[in-house]
């Protein structure tokens, strides 16, 4: 009976590694919906990391979220294929002393273009003049709606109308209620452009900035301004560039390593434990394609770090079936049944891998907290790799060493 | 001989210092190709001298390839090193190129070295704790600490090499580094923690043996495990050293340093020194 089940068992398991596999196969064709997701390193791209100044704002996760949106607005305008866009704040648990921005840009590999391309947003604020100083009012760019150019009706000079949201427009309200009479600066890059008296409240949300305009001047800061205007200052910090065909040479040589590395484990396994070592070949096959389907269905983005970490880890991954075998050998030399010894190795041997892996996952974390990039996709890979060997180097290959002995 | 290999390393990173990459100290990494005739390394650096932008170095990559080293560049500053290589002019491609402020530089150094503090006392408390049960005849802890010891010995070896082969080949200490030294560190536990637990089992079987039997006999038992794991993951790394790409050679090759000091560190250093403590112990009473 047992026996049998574990053959049906084998049985299915095959079936669902070989669904895996098709699913793998079929999931790289161009217009698939889960493709590998690769890193910059692998694909060519630029990165670039903007430190933001978040000294003059007190909510600085929601400005940061705008600051986001613009800058993916911004980036989506230009036509790069599936940046990347991501904030980092800081604190105790990232590590960092400042907020930081993080834009990822495949296939750009023209730095100054990239750099231009996000920092010529210009930065607008409203301020109060109190004699030589100006206060901030907490209305920026930020609250902007939309912006577009209008000539006045009786000078014919141009000038550019704003809309604010529905936020900006109750602030824009407050601010001229309670400061009327006063003057109000709007301030465009760090350059006051107009400062015009505030006469009465304004409650619908608009406002009109005169300053000496030539008509291009006008349409060249309404687009900029309805491209985005950036909530907060940001200030680039480092820059990252790798040509397309480096990272071409990266990928192929990383998946020659695995292959080469594979079937060299694979005859080390087979030559060294035989039948067993040949089902541990088994069990790490499955461990390969159902790392990889978790590598995309996540998806996991694969950089030449995260190969390597992906490749020691099928390494690693063998361990717990050494561990296992050695055991059951022993078992075999005190005179036990083939059966029985693997039992035995089985249970055995639990206990040093769960305590083992946990090391690594302690590990992996770890790695992840530290992260860059890079070295994030090497955390990631070693830990789903850990945790996918569980599984298979223990369940797969045990239901199907027990579905061989037992017909024995 | 561990402490010969330890006394070596420890000269090595005295003597030669750490030669830290852009990610930790900041400036601008450049590496171009030229496609065609790859032009005299001393006739680049006597342009780049010309730009005057600081002290730089350059250094041939393969056969086709150089890596210039810079301070942080500016926009305008990268544009005119450029040039100088002759872009434009001769066939290049710039295959990579990059900027690392000075205090993110700083900072991930700051934030590497907590990271392997941490890594060290999670894994230090993670085994006083897997081990609790076993508090006799060597108090839990001391299993943590022998592993402690190992741990420094997985990592200060490697780390030493290293410093030596930046002084031979000018490798660099990056971030791809301390990534190496940490799988080093779970990978080296992994190992102590297997001949650990053999000796957990062996103690609950036979108490009234002898303590240093019992450790003799667990690393024995385990012995030839830790050999053929040692040989899985020593094809893989090999495999990735020979084949893989340019970028994470040195990060295998580390990674194989790392894994024979490990390897020997839990035969000949984990266990041993738990028979020190359990010595130590007993001639204190």
């Amino acid at each position: 009976m047992k026996s049998r089940r574990h053959i049906y068992i084998s049985a299915a398991l095959l079936l669902v590694f070989i669904f895996l596999g098709y699913f793998l196969i079929r999931q790289e064709k161009p217009d698939a919906r889960f493709p590998f997701s690769f890193g910059l390193d692998l694909v060519g791209g630029t990165e670039l990391v903007y430190r933001a100044d978040t000294s003059n704002v007190e909510d600085i996760s929601g400005a940061m979220e705008s600051l986001k949106e613009v800058i993916e607005r911004r980036v989506n305008i230009f036509g790069v294929s599936e940046p990347i866009i991501q904030t980092e704040s800081a604190g105790i648990v990232s590590g960092n002393k400042e907020e930081r921005l993080i834009v990822e840009l495949p296939g750009v590999t023209d730095i100054e273009e990239a750099v231009e391309l996000i920092g010529k947003t210009p930065i607008l604020e409203f301020r109060l003049v109190q004699g030589e100083t100006l206060i901030s009012t907490g209305l920026t760019g930020q609250y902007l709606a939309r912006a577009r150019v209008e000539f006045n009706q009786t000078t014919n000079i141009p000038q550019v109308l704003l809309e604010f949201n529905d936020e900006g427009g109750k602030l824009f309200a407050k601010i001229t209620r309670e400061h009327k009479g006063e003057l109000l600066a709007i301030i465009l890059d760090g350059t006051v452009i107009s400062s015009p008296v505030i006469n009465d409240e304004i409650t619908d949300g608009k406002a009109v900035i005169t300053g000496q305009f030539t008509p291009e001047e006008a349409r060249s800061l309404v687009r900029d301004l309805n491209y985005g205007a950036l909530p907060v200052p940001i200030i680039l910090d480092s820059t990252q560039t790798i040509g397309a065909s480096l990272g071409e040479v990266a990928l192929a040589s990383g998946l020659k390593a695995g292959v080469i590395g594979f079937i060299a484990l694979s005859l080390f396994l087979i030559l060294w434990y035989r039948l067993p070592g040949l089902i541990s070949v088994i069990a790490l096959v499955s461990y390969i394609i159902i790392s990889l389907a978790v590598f995309k269905l996540i998806p996991v983005t694969l950089t030449a770090a995260g190969i390597a970490g992906f490749i020691l880890s099928i390494g690693m991954a063998v361990d717990a079936n050494v561990l296992i075998f050695e055991r059951a050998k022993e078992e075999k030399r005190k005179g036990k049944t083939s059966m029985d010894a693997f039992h035995e190795g089985f249970k055995r041997a639990w206990l040093s891998i769960r305590d083992s892996n946990i090391s690594s996952l302690i590990t992996a974390a770890i790695l992840f907290w530290l992260g860059t990039s890079a070295v994030k996709g090497f955390a990631l890979t070693l830990g789903i790799g850990v945790l996918v060997s569980m599984i298979t180097a223990i369940s797969v290959s045990r239901t199907f060493l027990f579905a061989i002995y037992d017909r024995n | 001989m561990s402490t010969l290999v330890l006394a070596g390393s420890f000269w090595a990173m005295y003597q030669y210092g750490f030669r830290l990459s852009v990610d930790f100290k900041g400036g601008t990494l450049t590496e171009v190709k030229y496609t065609e005739v790859r032009p005299m390394q001393a006739e680049l650096e006597s342009k780049i001298t010309a730009l005057d932008i600081g002290g730089f170095s350059v250094r041939p990559s393969g056969d086709t390839n150089y890596i210039i080293r810079t301070k942080e560049l500016s926009a305008k500053e990268r544009e005119l090193l450029l040039g100088a290589l002759g872009h434009g002019v001769s066939k290049l491609e710039i295959e990579r190129q990059n900027t690392i402020g000075p205090v993110v530089g700083a900072e991930l150094q700051n934030k590497a070295f907590k990271a392997i503090i941490v890594v060290v006392l999670m894994i230090v408390l993670f085994i006083t704790f897997a081990f609790r049960k076993v508090s006799r005849p060597v108090q839990s802890w001391k299993y943590g600490l022998a592993t402690i010891v190992a741990l420094a010995h997985d990592v200060i070896i490697p780390t030493g090499i290293f410093v030596f082969l930046g002084h031979l080949y000018g490798f660099e200490i990056d971030l791809l580094f301390i990534t190496g030294l940490l799988a080093i560190l779970g990978y080296s536990v992994h190992d102590t923690i297997v001949v650990f637990d053999r000796v957990r089992e062996n103690l609950r079987i036979n108490e009234d043996k002898e303590f240093e039997v019992t450790v003799g006999k667990s690393v024995n038992q385990t012995f030839a495990r830790s050999i053929n794991t040692s040989v899985t993951i020593f094809i893989m790394l090999l495999a990735l050293y020979i084949y893989g790409s340019a970028a994470t050679a040195n990060f295998s090759l580390l990674l194989i340093v790392g894994l024979v000091a490990g390897t020997y560190s839990s035969i000949f250093i984990a266990s041993p020194l738990l028979v020190t403590f359990y010595k130590l112990q007993s001639k204190s009473r």
